[in-house]
């Protein structure tokens, strides 16, 4: 075991070292598709009836009449520096904007990774151990309609029900504005009112996240029904299944010892992939909901042409990648005794 | 002579979509205790199924009839529970692919302790690794494979390991289904003179199946052929490869490579389909010694010759 924990750490560095000539990758082709899109920032502040003198004077003030290797430099320069620039729209360091949604996107990441997970391993192993009976056609047409549902549509139906005509659970937003909230540790409303021993303030922010997390969650879990059924059934078929049932293995054993744990280890894979997808935001999820995360974020840069601000999430997400996939790298190197680097 | 298996009209049939596949068809085998049964035939011919039905590993689509006598009871009509007790304890199988049989996430220790515990929950690991490392002496396996996994090992090693496994019990009959296919002609041999040394240390019964005739003329004391689900010819080895009665047999015999001759001979036409009922002899089709009787009456087994041997066939 010494000689596989130290290549992995050489794999590690390795991996980590790669990142920078990645993100410069990256974020050259950013540069390069913002720019040659159609739009401005100013323009699009301003619209079409905005005072062209005006406009002109914002645009030379931003730099935006450089020619564009100086831009580009510069750019280089300003997330090399670590501030990633100044949003054109809400005059802010990129980098603090960033900072101060993310933990809205990681309680929403958290949670409905949890409603994804239970539901989507649960029912997969369900269907995937009674394979073409009643329970697995019920659970895949399950996870046919999840994976293929609208999710705005599905977040505004959940939000009709148990918000407006149900009235259980509020209709948007992370917290009540009659509560004061929770004085900031980790920025995660959840954690910090129980860090404060605050439980009101707890029950407010879960309340807040249970229809986002749900809406995501279910319709995540329709993916992760499909490929746990799958690899339940490939496990469970297996040569080495076979092997344990005719040594007398116990079937609960044979089951969860030689098929659930093998079955997992691609579904491990899968749901870290899908973490880092969550982590760079729920666009819809978040529009729906008015949750202000890293979603909402993105969706408000794009839609204002906000250079500076693409450009950060762009590197945000660039490096979220990376972390994610080294992190289920090595978390498969532990389950996977073969996967070795 | 006592018979540690007897298998009695046992056919086995796979319900499917477009009806019943007769994969096994009123078998009758016994195989005495200490000796080396062996079941020939052609791929698909039934002697997969025939090896699993007796530890009843067979999918829920499959239809046991007859009965499966094991020490005294028949297999058939036990519980899975009291089934799942015989298995790796009284009754062992080995594979053909040992590159999959192992579970490729728990190291070769594991494997040793999960089965030990599987009958006996009360030995402790630490003991139950004492009685892994003398069973793999036994195969001539150092113990410091225990503590690797399956990919650090080579094919012949892990089919090593499998028999390991099925000797802890001390098991009164072990399936070896084709055990040597996957491994090449030198390991082959090995495994085998390991086979058969080990069963005559473990006064242990093997049923080898396999389509390989060299390997059963070499080490079987009696070879079983099997055509379409059905036993076509049954008897001591020598005399039965000697002097093959059955044409599909002596078609067998004669699809060896012999170097005298060029020219390699193959039984013509194909194997039937197991699928339906059929009437008259399954090998008719295929036979050069067909006569007007074999196209619609089925040949019962007669006892034929000085050996007695078992032949299914209306020439005799």
């Amino acid at each position: 075991m010494g000689g596989s924990t130290a290549s992995l750490r050489a794999y590690v560095i390795t991996r980590v070292i790669l990142m920078v000539p990645m993100l410069v990758l990256l974020l050259t082709f950013t540069f390069i598709i913002l720019r040659v899109a159609p739009g401005d920032p100013v323009s699009t502040i301003y619209g079409e009836r905005g005072n062209p003198q005006v406009i002109d004077r914002i645009k030379t003030e931003l730099g935006l009449y450089d020619p564009l290797y100086v831009q580009y430099f510069r750019y280089l320069h300003d997330v090399f520096t670590g501030h990633m620039g100044t949003s054109i729209l809400t005059q802010r360091p990129v980098i603090d904007e960033i900072w101060s949604r993310m933990p809205a996107t990681i309680e929403l990441t958290l949670s409905s990774m949890l409603v994804a997970s239970v539901l989507g391993i649960g029912l997969g192993t369900f269907a995937g151990t009674r394979r073409d009976r009643l329970p697995d056609f019920g659970t895949r047409l399950y996870g046919a309609l999840a994976y293929n549902i609208p999710i705005f549509w599905f977040g505004l139906i959940l939000k009709l029900v148990f918000a407006v005509w149900l009235g259980w659970l509020p209709v948007s937003g992370r917290f009540s504005p009659r509560l004061s909230t929770p004085p900031t540790v980790t920025g995660l409303y959840t954690i910090d009112s129980l860090l404060a021993l605050n439980l009101p303030a707890f029950a407010d922010a879960v309340a807040h996240l249970i229809l986002p997390s749900l809406t995501l969650g279910i319709v995540l879990s329709g993916f992760f029904v499909r490929i746990t059924r799958v690899n339940v059934i490939h496990a469970m078929g297996s040569d080495y299944v076979e092997a344990a049932r005719a040594r007398g293995i116990p079937e609960r054993s044979v089951f969860f010892r030689h098929g659930l744990k093998n079955a997992l280890v691609p579904v491990i894979t899968t749901m870290g992939l899908t973490f880092a997808l969550l982590f760079s935001g729920a666009i819809l999820t978040e529009t729906v909901f008015s949750f202000e995360g890293m979603g909402r974020f993105v969706y408000l840069a794009l839609s204002y042409r906000d250079y500076p601000a693409i450009q950060g999430a762009v590197v945000y997400y660039g490096i979220l990648m990376v972390i994610i996939s080294l992190m289920v790298d090595i978390l498969n190197a532990f389950v996977d005794p073969r996967i070795r680097y | 002579m006592t018979a540690v298996l007897e298998l009695e009209h046992l056919s086995v049939t796979y319900e499917t979509t477009q009806g019943g596949v007769h994969a096994v068809q009123d078998v009758d085998l016994t195989i005495a205790s200490g000796s080396i049964m062996g079941l020939v035939g052609e791929s698909g011919c039934g002697k997969s199924t025939l090896g699993r039905a007796i530890l009843r590993l067979l999918p829920d689509n499959a239809d046991m009839q007859g009965s499966v006598r094991f020490a005294g009871r028949d297999l058939l009509s036990l519980s899975a529970k009291q089934v799942r007790d015989l298995r790796g304890r009284n009754l062992a199988m080995i594979f053909q692919d040992p590159m999959t049989r192992l579970n490729p996430l728990m190291r070769i220790r594991d494997h040793f302790i999960e089965t030990i515990r599987a009958h006996d929950p009360e030995v402790r690991p630490e003991d139950a690794l004492e009685r892994a490392k003398k069973v793999l002496a036994d195969v001539r396996v150092p113990s410091d494979r225990l503590g690797m996994y399956p990919h650090e090992l080579s094919g012949g090693m892990r089919q090593r390991i499998m028999i390991a496994l099925c000797l802890l019990f001390n098991p009164a009959l072990l399936i070896a289904d084709e055990p040597t296919t996957a491994l090449d002609v030198i390991l082959e041999a090995q495994i085998l003179q390991l086979l058969q040394s080990i069963m005559h240390e473990y006064d242990m019964a093997v049923l080898l199946i396999t389509h390989n005739l060299g390997l059963v003329a070499e080490f079987a004391d009696r070879v079983a052929v099997m055509y379409a689900g059905r036993i076509a010819e049954e008897g001591a080895t020598v005399p039965l490869f000697r002097e093959p009665r059955h044409p599909y047999t002596q078609g067998l015999l004669r699809s060896v490579i012999d170097l005298e001759t060029t020219k390699l001979y193959s039984v013509p036409g194909e194997p039937p389909s197991l699928l339906g009922d059929s009437i008259g002899c399954p090998f008719f089709p295929r036979c050069e010694k067909r006569m007007s009787v074999c196209e619609t009456v089925f040949p019962e087994i007669r006892l034929v010759g000085e050996d007695r041997r078992k032949v299914a066939c209306h020439l005799y």
